[in-house]
């Protein structure tokens, strides 16, 4: 596979990311049917169609370059978007070798790596990135191994110690989050990092997701689809910037909603990691605008309806109230009414 | 398979005590096993006459040795079949499906001091718990106890891992951990973990309790609940296909190889997908999902086919 990197483009101040046209065909969109509820949507991540984000264990993309650098600033205004507890060094290493392996094997043109027993040689050919070092010795790398391969990986990424019965996100590289803070929420268990998430307590859906990943096996990693909306393409959407992105979304009029708003979805995967027993939380977004998706008309049709039908509280706590009326407008032009059939297919 | 599996050969078989076999496991296909965190098992399919039996049993060798795991059988009185076909009917060269590593006895990485007791063939999740610990650099100590000498099989490779802080209980000295003790007094931040025969874990559990230790704190072996089950007859009302569940598929398995389309998602019972209606049983179904209420695993009219099962006879479904 051949990825046309689109290295210029940016996630903040004038933001030129933009989708190509084969990009907007493979955008995981998540409505199966016309209205959204939580559910315990989880499924064995045992790959997928050539060409689709599920194909490969880790999901690179034309925005690889992009997303990386944009990384790279938001670690440099805020070095606390990487933290990871003390007990988790094992698990960091877990980490490294299991995006190193997934990367080196899925995508063979773009990284390598070479081991002799414990000395081991990346080669990251996009970023340019040459390395070696000693597999369990973290003075051989310029930084922890957890943020050393996540500042190359795309996504944001979580680790969980399993202990009591419970998952606790003791380390977290999250750069892209969808208004969550790590600092806040680092060291919760998982319900405690759950908690503001309206109605799916009452339906049972954390408890029932908590006991299935707690059985998680190596080898087995499961996946889900999670899914928000962004003013902007902007990755930085963090409790500590609001000032610079909240306002935004009193921003969106009748003209510039179908460039400015923004369908977020989450691909999120889950590792059961080797020597720690711990668990990968890899939360890997993707950002299509109105118009983007609007490209294929089976898509604005379903997204008006699951929008229209939203639930207040779902609304509420996404943050789309202040805007959805407007976004709604816009797709109702793109919404003959017809019946859909089920499916996320664009066509 | 409901399992990630690995084929194996049976490398070297040693004796290493009267009732007491180490197995040497290596993959058929020459590559690396997975690595595998202290407290780990594997579960072994073992050709038991015309069925499949699965057992577990700990891996108890160094992790960071890719080409070889080892397990250590003690040959059960009672056995139902799979300590005694590999004590009797084992031998060198022969080939096995294992599963992944599963961890259910994992250390607690937040802990301040790890206090690891064994009672016999209980020293093997207990001797690789050590070796991580050892290599963590971790406070630790290891209380083993065994009936004679002749059975502290392990004893050399636990001294060479922790030197001093292995104690040695052998019975036919009269000599016994005394759990009261051993527990009492102990620094907030310890975690106790004990592998042994019945009697001698439920006395640790209970010293430990009656001392007050939290019940997160005091951690006793676990294996996963196999998979499969006894045998079923099924009956699909509108496809009209009748077929057999083997011990070793999963009724959801059993389905989709009929052919039959039959939904699913998460396969672990956890999302609700692949719930049929129950017809006709005629035995006690076996649920094992976490979705359906109590009220409607009552009523016998749902099961979810991922990971329950009939108990045995005829199961008619609503597909």
């Amino acid at each position: 596979m051949t990825l046309a990197f689109k290295p210029d483009e940016t996630f903040r101040d004038d933001y030129t990311y933009r989708n190509s046209p084969a990009a907007i065909r493979r955008f995981p969109f998540p409505f199966h049917q016309d209205q959204y509820m939580y559910s315990v949507n989880m499924e064995p991540h045992a790959g997928g169609p050539a060409g689709s984000v599920y194909e490969h264990a880790f999901d690179i993309d034309e925005h690889y370059i992009a997303e990386m650098r944009d990384r790279a600033i938001t670690l440099e205004r805020d070095p606390g978007r990487c933290v990871s507890l003390p007990h988790m060094m094992d698990a960091e290493w877990d980490t490294l070798e299991l995006l190193m392996e997934s990367m080196a094997r899925d995508y063979p043109d773009l990284f390598v790596l070479n081991k002799d027993g414990e000395r081991w040689h990346w080669v990251n050919k996009p970023l340019g990135i040459d390395q070696s070092f000693t597999f369990g010795d973290a003075a051989t790398l310029p930084c922890p191994p957890f943020e050393y391969i996540t500042r190359q990986t795309q996504g944001d990424f979580v680790i969980m110690d399993q202990r009591d019965n419970d998952l606790f996100a003791d380390a977290g590289m999250i750069t892209s989050q969808a208004d969550w803070s790590l600092t806040f929420d680092v060291g919760m268990s998982f319900m405690e990092w759950h908690g503001p998430v309206p109605l799916a307590h009452e339906l049972g859906v954390f408890e029932r997701a908590l006991k299935y990943l707690l059985m998680l096996q190596q080898g087995r990693p499961v996946r889900r689809l999670n899914w928000t909306m962004t003013i902007n393409p902007r990755l930085d959407t963090a409790p500590e910037t609001y000032p610079e992105w909240g306002q935004d979304r009193a921003s969106v009029t009748p003209d510039n909603v179908g460039a400015k708003v923004h369908l977020r979805v989450e691909l999120q995967t889950l590792f059961r990691l080797p020597r720690s027993n711990g668990m990968l939380f890899s939360i890997r977004g993707y950002l299509a605008s109105m118009e983007e998706l609007a490209t294929y008309p089976r898509w604005a049709k379903r997204l008006n309806r699951v929008l229209g039908s939203l639930p207040n509280e779902l609304a509420e706590y996404k943050g789309l109230v202040r805007y959805s009326q407007t976004t709604l407008d816009w797709l109702a032009r793109h919404d003959d009414g017809a019946p859909l059939a089920v499916g996320t297919q664009p066509e | 398979m409901s399992h990630a599996s690995l084929n194996v050969e049976i490398g070297r078989i040693r004796d290493l005590a009267p009732g007491i076999r180490e197995f040497s496991l290596r993959r058929s296909d020459g590559a690396d096993f997975p690595v595998f965190s202290g407290g780990s098992h594997t579960v072994l399919s073992l050709p038991l006459g015309d069925r499949l039996h699965r057992n577990p049993y700990s891996l108890l060798g160094d992790p960071s040795v890719r080409d070889t795991w080892r397990i250590a059988v003690r040959l059960q009185e009672t056995s139902r079949g799979g300590s005694r076909w590999l004590h009797e009917a084992a031998r060198e060269g022969m080939r096995l499906d294992i599963s992944a590593p599963v961890n259910l006895f994992a250390l607690n990485r937040t802990g301040r001091r790890h206090i690891l007791v064994a009672g016999g063939i209980g020293i093997t999740p207990i001797l690789s718990q050590a070796r991580e610990l050892a290599r963590l650099g971790a406070d630790f100590e290891v209380h083993y106890a065994y009936r004679a000498p002749e059975f502290g099989v392990f004893a050399d490779e636990l001294e060479a891992l922790a030197p001093g802080r292995i104690h040695h209980y052998v019975q036919s000295r009269r000599e016994q951990i005394e759990f009261g003790s051993l527990l009492a007094g102990r620094p907030l931040g310890t975690h106790f973990y004990i592998c042994g025969p019945a009697g001698m874990v439920a006395a640790s559990l209970n010293a430990g309790k009656s001392l007050g230790w939290p019940d997160s704190h005091l951690h006793s072996e676990q294996f996963l609940a196999p998979s499969g089950g006894e045998p079923f007859d099924v009956k699909l009302a509108l496809s009209g296909h009748r077929f057999s569940v083997p011990s070793d598929l999963s009724l959801l398995e059993a389905i989709e190889q009929q052919g039959v389309d039959a939904p699913y998602l998460c396969r672990g019972g956890a999302c609700g997908q692949c719930e049929l209606e129950v017809l006709g049983a005629d035995s006690e179904l076996i649920h094992h999902d976490l979705y359906l209420s109590a009220d409607e695993r009552a009523s016998g009219t749902k099961i979810m086919p991922c990971v329950s099962r009939l108990k045995g006879g005829c199961l008619t479904l609503n597909l």
